[in-house]
């Protein structure tokens, strides 16, 4: 069938990615925040980090390296699998996150590397992506946010760069949530003919549902672009010391 | 009810000295916001973090400026990793020096490599003598009693 891996998955419910961020699929309460998976070399700054963010009532999962971010992910697995898979190996289930703050400069494997790898993963590509430097370099900062990185942020990182994070994309969330509540809505009127809004006509169970990711449906807010199209923060002031 | 007083102005003074001589900026601050009644050891927590690390990295920058053959990406990497954790918990100083530091390791000069070394290690000892004060000091303002006045 098609190579879209949100489709796929609506075949294959049991298969969810970690983009179903709908509240139907999000059983606990531990939904209704963001869930941030930091990457740092540093134990020190891996303990800053992991404090500012469950101050700014994140849920956290920190990590020593590029290579531990990729395997909890579940992203490893997929090397050996087509890319165009939405799933990683059979039955397990990756960590589910909202976004990804990671160190640029570490060993084995850069934040530059990750950044790429995630962006370069079908399955793993929205999940934003910010990058931390101690360092600002300007070409530096253009290469990652080239590479799909949404924000670049100068170590030390403060308290109000991370709230400023968890708000922005506590917003982004709820529109994704609010988009992809429409499209399990659809999938729910095939299997037991509820109403929903009427975008896309759903007459036949066989036709791909538009994707979570595409232009968005017309009940969802309109001042705001789709997560594949949203903007990138403005983070000049505070790259440009 | 006067030596909680008088303990927390020793506390407040100390403390303004250590950022006037520029011991420690506001990223220090930054740390005490996020300590609160749930996590009231944070930033001694931390700090003793920085310590064990510093200490490991100091140690590994001697060793590698012994070398016969000096590995200079090495050294900067060490470097590198000092300058990221004292930046993080507001050890200016420290800081400072290990810009210096990798200027020298940029250019090869294994005489300003060496000489910076010291200077770290002096400014490392410093630092974590003041801090160490500091928290004894704070120990004594709760032990009396009273509440640590922050931000101060």
């Amino acid at each position: 069938m098609g190579s879209n891996s949100v489709v796929s998955n609506r075949r294959m419910p049991e298969k969810m990615n970690c983009f179903d961020l709908s509240p139907n699929s999000n059983s606990d309460s531990e939904a209704e925040e963001v869930h941030v998976l930091a990457v740092d070399d540093s134990l020190v700054d891996r303990k800053v980090i992991e404090r500012l963010l469950k101050i700014s009532s994140c849920k956290v999962t920190a990590v020593d390296s590029g290579w531990r971010a990729l395997k909890l992910l579940g992203l490893l697995d997929d090397e050996e699998e087509d890319k165009s898979s939405s799933s990683s190996s059979d039955g397990f289930e990756g960590l589910k996150v909202d976004l990804i703050i990671t160190d640029y400069w570490m060993p084995g494997m850069t934040g530059y590397e990750l950044l790429k790898k995630i962006k370069e993963s079908s399955s793993f590509r929205e999940i934003p992506v910010v990058i931390m430097s101690s360092e600002n370099v300007m070409t530096r900062i253009d290469r990652c946010l080239e590479e799909g990185a949404e924000e670049f942020i100068v170590k030390p990182v403060k308290l109000s760069d991370v709230t400023r994070l968890r708000d922005y994309y506590m917003a982004a969330r709820e529109i994704r949530s609010a988009e992809s509540g429409i499209n399990v809505n659809k999938r729910k009127l095939q299997e037991s003919f509820d109403v929903c809004t009427a975008s896309s006509s759903p007459s036949s169970s066989s036709a791909s549902p538009p994707s979570l990711f595409s232009s968005p449906a017309p009940c969802s807010p309109s001042s705001l672009d789709s997560p594949t199209r949203r903007p990138k923060m403005t983070s000049l002031d505070h790259i440009l010391i | 009810m006067d030596s909680v007083v008088l303990l927390q102005r020793q506390l407040v003074d100390y403390t303004a000295q250590l950022f006037n001589e520029g011991f420690l900026d506001d990223q220090f601050n930054q740390l005490q916001q996020l300590q609160d009644e749930s996590n009231p050891d944070f930033v001694v927590e931390v700090v003793t973090l920085f310590f064990e690390d510093s200490e490991r990295l100091l140690n590994e920058l001697a060793k590698a400026l012994e070398q016969q053959s000096i590995d200079y990406r090495k050294i900067d990497a060490h470097v590198h990793q000092l300058k990221g954790s004292s930046s993080s918990i507001g050890a200016q100083r420290v800081q400072k020096v290990c810009i210096a530091f990798r200027n020298y390791c940029e250019e090869r000069n294994i005489e300003g490599c060496q000489k910076c070394l010291q200077q770290v290690k002096n400014e490392y000892s410093l630092v974590k003598t003041k801090l160490e004060t500091l928290f004894k000091l704070e120990q004594q303002v709760l032990a009396a009693g009273g509440s640590i006045p922050w931000p101060m």
